[in-house]
């Protein structure tokens, strides 16, 4: 492998990883501010790339496909955690597991029933078409390099949220003591159910941003659903920070496990997950 | 007449579903109105839901075709959803041959759920036809008088592509595939054809199995410059990859080529990315036969929707079976003299005609294909009458 090789390589596990993050970020906050096992998270990364592709192609255009997108994924949240996920706080773990498991297999069904089983592609924003010449062969294209910007963004952004805003205060003081920020006089059930939508919105997002890379296939949420449990288990439940340094790990060994040691490429990322729970039995980072 | 063709076509399906329903003891009673039983274990949910259907829409085409008969008999089927799922697989093929005493397995798509099956029928000694699993193996290893095959193996198509690119002066070809054992077997069978014309595989690739994180090979690509491309890829798969290689740039310097599966169902979603590209499969769109054109139209006009080469292969597996019971004057019990004649048979296939081989795999022309406006066009016959090697198959 010569430097600049190295250098493209270096530059796929950054985009890898940082796509990683995004779809991951949504679990981490479920699952660790409101102890949530979300099994559906894949679901919501499903639905959101073929809301990209559905409303894509209704409205011939990338950008309001999003923003629809978006409102309608916060929807769904805000509806799901009414409906259905407020009542299992109090249950343990395996009703959650069941529930979110049966949702799995309902949105699977749903996209049946409404899109079909058919592969679809999304079309790339004439804007962001263009690739840049990277060596004498190799041109990559200018859409990936947007969308790890977005990545980069939005991480910051959840940063802030978390760190410097009231609401942020507020979620983090609800995931150490639910009961005692209740007595405070804080809506917690409100603050939950934002936490969900947002969630939710987050795995969409990803799902509508990955859509004109990835194309739009059935059981493409599965897909996304174990390597993001990764991050998670990697990062530390929970924490942002954990899950973007995760997911970056991740899309370094992938891409690197794929170049050096090909046969072995599948078990690279469990490998490490195996190293890090042995070094750090939370994970690399705790809490938010 | 198209009017009575749909309703005659709605009885055989509510018949078939209301056969897949019978109770254990309906087989008595069913047995006594003297029909031939189909068994279709096929996928009619899950991704591979539209292959289930259109083997089945095929396999039913052509008994309609032959007046509701196949060997001058009345078909009764009976009909089990694999769901693709292998580890179900014995179960399904067995309440099939057990409880509904089929006198014919028709089954399935994934290769997986088709070895186990496959097994199955060679503990039973029960007639199974393959109407698309390529794996190797059926009609290798586990071949046995019993099992039949109207598709092709997985070698088929990837031997043809090695001679043709050979034949095209490729010296230095990098092939990646899923790591899952049709891939690898496109990959032997490919690399068997272009290293004995001269050519060398310089490096094999593959990536865990359903991995669609494509980046770090096709930078390797890049670097490693071959002369061209060999892939195994489908579904959603060879949707990405075959963008993400447009993508990278690297379709203009470096050729792509593929087995079959890599532009067929595909097209629509893969768009310009996949203009140009060349694969070989035993089936193409444009084949100047006139028995293709008239399936296409009739197929057309019974279920609205146009053929592919799944619904080739299931009207093959029914016109296979027909050859066998016309042997026989229509008696299933005659089974050496059924498969005999099953074996004897020239298929007059949409996709030209073929025999079988001694392991009972198609030996069939493989066409290679150019896509065009979103079609698979025959440009030639990269392989004429190719016969599968049938490695371990003692019959």
């Amino acid at each position: 492998m010569d430097f600049s090789t190295f250098l493209i390589q270096l530059l796929n596990s950054l985009q890898y990883g940082l796509l990683l993050f995004l779809v991951a970020s949504g679990l981490t906050l479920i699952f660790g501010i409101m102890g949530i096992i979300n099994l559906a998270h894949g679901s919501f990364y499903m639905m959101g790339a073929y809301m990209a592709f559905s409303l894509t192609s209704l409205s011939g255009n990338l950008l309001v496909a999003v923003i629809v997108g978006i409102a309608l994924s916060a929807l769904i949240g805000f509806l799901l955690e009414w409906g259905l996920f407020s009542r299992l706080y109090k249950r343990d773990h395996l009703d959650q597991v069941l529930l979110t498991y049966g949702l799995i297999l309902i949105f699977e069904e749903l996209r049946s029933l409404i899109v079909g089983d058919d592969v679809h592609g999304v079309p790339i924003p004439e804007l962001l078409s263009a690739s840049i010449q990277l060596s004498e062969t190799l041109s990559y294209p200018v859409y990936r390099l947007f969308m790890s910007g977005v990545c980069i963004l939005l991480a910051a952004l959840m940063y802030w949220l978390i760190r410097y805003t009231r609401l942020g205060m507020m979620i983090r003081a609800g995931s150490s003591n639910r009961e005692m920020v209740q007595a405070l006089g804080i809506n917690i059930d409100l603050i939950y159910r934002i936490v969900f939508g947002l969630g939710v919105t987050l795995a969409a997002f990803a799902g509508m941003l990955a859509a004109p890379v990835s194309s739009v296939y059935p059981g493409m949420g599965n897909q996304v659903l174990i390597i993001c449990f990764v991050v998670v288990v990697i990062g530390g439940v929970g924490s942002v920070w954990g899950a973007l340094v995760a997911a970056l790990l991740i899309g370094l060994t992938d891409t690197f496990g794929k170049v050096i040691a090909p046969d072995y490429a599948g078990l690279a990322v469990y490998v490490l997950m195996a190293a890090v729970l042995l070094w750090r039995p939370e994970g690399i980072f705790r809490r938010i | 007449m198209e009017q009575g063709f749909n309703r005659r076509r709605f009885l055989l399906s509510t018949a078939g579903i209301a056969g897949g329903l019978a109770l254990p003891g309906a087989p008595l009673f069913a047995q006594s109105a003297n029909k031939i039983r189909v068994g279709l274990m096929l996928p009619y949910t899950g991704t591979y839901a539209s292959l289930g259907n259109a083997i089945t829409n095929g396999f039913k085409l052509a008994v309609e075709q032959g007046g509701g008969k196949l060997g001058g008999r009345q078909i009764e089927y009976f009909t089990v959803d694999d769901e693709s799922d292998a580890a179900k697989a014995p179960e399904n093929a067995n309440k099939l041959i057990k409880r509904d005493n089929v006198d014919v397995l028709i089954g399935t798509v994934h290769s997986g759920v088709a070895l186990a099956m496959t097994r199955v029928a060679r503990e039973t000694k029960s007639l199974l036809i393959v109407p698309n699993a390529g794996a190797d193996e059926i009609t290798g290893p586990l071949c046995s008088p019993n099992i039949f095959r109207t598709s092709f193996s997985a070698w088929q198509p990837a031997y043809a592509m090695g001679q043709v690119m050979a034949e095209k002066k490729h010296k230095n070809v990098v092939t990646l595939s899923w790591k899952y054992s049709f891939g690898e077997q496109s990959v032997a069978g490919f690399k068997e054809a272009f290293e004995r014309a001269g050519g060398k595989v310089v490096k094999e690739m593959y990536l865990p199995f359903p991995n669609v994180e494509f980046q770090p090979y096709l930078t390797e690509i890049a670097a490693l410059k071959p002369d061209a491309v060999f892939v195994f890829f489908a579904g959603g798969g060879a949707v990405k990859f075959v963008k993400d290689y447009d993508a990278a740039g690297l379709k203009k310097t470096i050729p792509l080529y593929g087995s079959g599966f890599l532009t067929d169902g595909t097209l629509e979603a893969q768009g310009d990315s996949a203009e140009g590209i060349l694969t070989t499969l035993h089936y193409a769109d444009g084949l100047d036969i006139a028995r293709d054109k008239a399936f296409r139209t009739a197929y057309a006009m019974a279920f609205k929707m146009q053929p592919d080469v799944y619904a080739v292969q299931g009207y093959d597996a029914a016109q296979l079976f027909a050859a066998g019971l016309a042997g026989v004057g229509g008696d299933v019990t005659k089974r050496e003299g059924l498969v005999a004649a099953m074996e004897k048979a020239t298929i007059d296939s949409p996709r030209g005609r073929f025999t079988l081989s001694k392991a009972h795999n198609p030996v069939q022309d493989i066409y290679l294909r150019k896509v065009e406006a979103k079609q698979n066009k025959v440009i030639s016959v990269a392989a004429k009458a190719l016969a599968d090697p049938a490695r371990g198959c003692r019959m």
